[in-house]
């Protein structure tokens, strides 16, 4: 057995993260291929029970990627996002889920390398966390 | 169960060299709902396209998944083939292995991995994708173009002159933006205002250009299409209809020669009522506020002299601002640049020294319209310099401040050694502190070329400017030769940084578009769509995008003006199906999502009590379909059950 490779969903809002995620792309920009994104319109569109069912799924983190404050395209979905990720970050904590796992990022589109140095700074913070506890707990 | 097809593309060996293609073609075969699956080196093109529409007769497929690279590339492309073949466009799924996998990862095995991963997720998608049909909405002829510098004129004109009226909105009392404070321009050394006042005349007279100066954009809603802008027109105290531009309530002004000019970067003084520049357009008169007696105490001497001096009975001191509504179907923002003021002005002394200038200033002291009728003193003490010395990239190029280079200055530098030359005499000495000479444009080397003999060039950044007895002196390692040198001057120029406008923040908010990390507005593709923003229908000309010349900004103007008027030639447009609806069955009408909604597309039917989407206004962000308590509410193709089952399959 290998060395502990964290899985992580994103959920990237289409007009900044997604673009940012691109960016990184297209400027060979390199970071670890642990995280797989879902497109999302908005971070206003990821509903907590997306994150919950992640974790459940057995991802070790989750992270969901708006535009920057006042900058969203949906002129204030990424305020609705930070308020709903701010209460289940709360929730985890008391089912016993470090509150690390679940990241809220703003990265703009021009951010290709912010994006990478996100995933890179997540994976190795997930690393030390070690994997995602609930598939081993018989009580959820 | 719907039949899919899955499309793996190497592009080249973009995708290929990273991610074994073949493997995951083969892999997609066994996931659930996969009639069909195959790799082929460019998707994108005909022969892939028509792959992907023989596939869909061949198999009778239903849904269309392309592995490829972002659907911000091809989503559009692969729709159409899809529905070519006979499969509504919105049955098809991209599973972006390019940007977001073999181009950002460096290990095949794991990259190959996520790359089935991601067409796993895509696939499951695929299968509950339900076939959509565009609503479609009228839009409404006419363009609002945001300032009237050059770029903003010649999108203005072009629009008009294809004939959608346009409503041309300037901020200051006058057209002309930055162009008009120049006196020649490079490299032909043309006239400025000789080739741009006819420009300017031509908006005025123009039957279709609708000229709002002294105005501002107060807030923008709707969308592509169907734009509603609010515009806050200021008073100018000028009742325009009867000014004739005779100026004598200029020259009548109690305050004549004691308010300071902006035009002429405060280098001489003008009245509180006041035109811009000889060539102003409209040729009107306005009055400044902040400096006018009468508006300021309500009193003036024995009574505003301007209304004695004006024979028309222009001035009106009760005008009030104004708020003007436009409908329109598209924007072009044109609001043009700043030159930087920060700390590298200040280390080449520009607060300390009277003759250290910036080369904007330069420019009206050589104009003929300028503070010295185009004589070139030094402002400490009004005699003709014998030596002037010029500082390129003053910010620019540099880390600890712009990054950027601002793409003018070195032409700029090279253009008024000529005008300097012809001003103050052959013998005058010219120095010329470069980082690199940057003439890329057409007839750029040669206009280098002839200048080079005329000035004496260091490649070098002085380290700061200085007094020194009776000189400003700097030192300056010139490379070239490896020598330390002084250089003692009569007269310094900075060639400053080009840095976004201060309000282009307030801009961007107003219009929601995008701006890029320097803070210059944010083009959808840097080569594909340089003039696009994110916002549908909205475009974006001249340096508001990135520093510029003349010459590409003229050429980006007409630009951004085609763009828009392929939006402004259609009658109707289709609004994009992915957007939100209500099942009537389970909404309770809470009405949470009508205040969840930031573009009012939410309502609460009052008979029925339950809420409805008004696709026209409906953005599709899906904040309504997240805050619904009872999952009454839909996002068209990003539905719950879609997002929840690619989760499980993304792991």
């Amino acid at each position: 057995m290998g060395e502990f490779e964290p899985k992580i969903v994103g959920f990237l809002c289409n007009w900044c993260s997604y673009t940012g995620a691109d960016l990184a792309g297209t400027s060979r920009i390199q970071y670890p291929p642990n995280i797989r994104v879902i497109r999302v319109m908005c971070s206003s569109s990821v509903d907590p029970i997306y994150i919950v069912r992640a974790l459940m799924e057995g991802a070790d983190g989750v992270l969901i990627g708006g535009c920057h404050p006042g900058d969203c395209h949906y002129i204030n979905g990424n305020y609705k996002a930070r308020r709903r990720v701010v209460l289940l970050k709360n929730i985890l904590g008391t089912l016993g889920l470090e509150e690390e796992r679940v990241w809220i990022r703003w990265v703009s589109a021009s951010e290709g390398q912010k994006f990478a140095d996100t995933v890179t700074e997540m994976v190795d913070t997930i690393k030390k966390l070690g994997p995602n506890p609930i598939p081993t707990r018989w009580d959820i | 169960m719907k039949k899919l097809g899955v499309f793996v593309c190497h592009c080249g060996i973009n995708i290929s060299s990273m991610v074994d293609v073949e493997d995951v073609a083969e892999y997609a075969k066994g996931l659930d709902g996969v009639e069909f699956s195959t790799d082929y080196k460019y998707m994108c093109s005909d022969v892939g396209a028509t792959l992907i529409k023989e596939s869909i007769k061949e198999h009778d497929l239903g849904g269309v998944v392309v592995a490829c690279c972002s659907p911000r590339m091809h989503e559009h492309t692969f729709r159409k083939v899809t529905k070519d073949g006979g499969v509504n466009a919105y049955n098809l799924e991209i599973a972006n292995i390019r940007e977001q996998c073999s181009w950002a990862h460096d290990n095949k095995v794991r990259a190959t991995e996520k790359a089935k991963a991601l067409v796993r997720a895509a696939a499951i998608k695929a299968l509950m994708d339900e076939s959509l049909e565009s609503s479609r909405t009228k839009v409404t002829p006419e363009a609002l173009v945001v300032g009237g510098g050059i770029a903003g004129i010649q999108a203005a004109l072009d629009l008009a002159d294809t004939g959608y009226r346009v409503h041309l909105v300037e901020k200051e009392p006058s057209i002309g933006g930055k162009m008009s404070q120049l006196d020649k321009t490079f490299p032909t050394l043309d006239c400025s205002s000789c080739i741009l006042t006819p420009k300017m005349m031509e908006v005025y007279n123009h039957p279709r250009i609708d000229l709002l100066t002294y105005s501002e954009i107060e807030s923008v809603e709707g969308s592509i299409g169907n734009y509603n802008v609010k515009v806050r027109k200021k008073p100018r105290y000028i009742d325009t209809d009867k000014c004739t531009g005779c100026t004598d309530c200029v020259s009548a002004c109690r305050m004549k020669d004691r308010v300071d000019n902006e035009f002429n970067f405060n280098m001489n003084k003008r009245s509180a009522v006041y035109m811009t520049f000889p060539q102003a357009i409209p040729l009107k008169t306005t009055i400044d506020p902040d400096s006018c007696l009468y508006l300021r105490f309500g009193k003036c001497g024995d009574g505003p002299l301007c209304v004695e001096a004006c024979e028309v009975g222009a001035i009106d001191f009760d005008q009030k601002e104004e708020i003007l509504e436009l409908n329109v179907g598209s924007i072009i923002v044109a609001t043009g640049y700043d030159l930087v003021d920060g700390a590298a002005l200040y280390e080449y002394g520009y607060d300390n020294y009277r003759d250290v200038i910036t080369t904007l200033e330069l420019e009206r002291l050589i104009s003929s319209s300028g503070p010295t009728a185009g004589k070139v003193l030094c402002p400490s003490n009004g005699e003709a310099p014998k030596s002037v010395t010029f500082i390129l990239c003053v910010g620019s190029r540099d880390e600890t401040q712009c990054s950027w280079c601002c793409r003018i200055g070195c032409m700029s530098a090279l253009k008024h050694v000529y005008l300097l030359k012809e001003k103050l005499g052959k013998d005058s000495e010219i120095n010329i502190c470069y980082t690199d000479i940057r003439s890329f444009g057409k007839g750029y080397e040669e206009f280098y070329g002839r200048i080079r003999k005329e000035a004496n060039f260091f490649r070098g950044r002085p380290s700061e400017v200085r007094m020194k007895g009776d000189g400003l002196k700097m030192d300056v390692f010139d490379t070239t030769t490896g020598k330390l040198l002084e250089i003692a001057t009569d007269m310094v120029v900075l060639v400053p940084a080009l840095v976004p406008r201060t309000d282009s923040d307030t801009i961007a908010r107003a219009l929601n578009i995008s701006r890029s990390g320097d803070g210059f507005f944010l083009e959808a593709h840097p080569k594909l769509r340089p003039m696009d923003t994110f916002t549908n229908g909205i475009f974006i000309a001249g340096c508001c995008q990135a520093p510029k010349d003349i010459q590409d900004t003229v050429a980006q103007a007409s630009g951004a003006a085609a763009r828009a008027s392929v939006i402004l030639s259609k009658d109707e447009l289709e609004n994009d199906p992915l957007v939100a609806a209500v099942d009537p069955d389970i909404c309770a009408g809470c009405g949470i999502c009508v205040e969840v909604c930031p573009y009012k597309a939410r309502t609460l039917n009052d008979w029925t009590k339950i809420a409805e989407v008004d696709e026209a206004l409906c953005e599709g962000c899906g904040a309504c379909v997240i805050a619904c308590p009872s999952n009454a509410s839909i996002h068209r193709n990003f539905t719950k059950q879609q997002i929840m089952q690619m989760v499980d399959n993304i792991l």
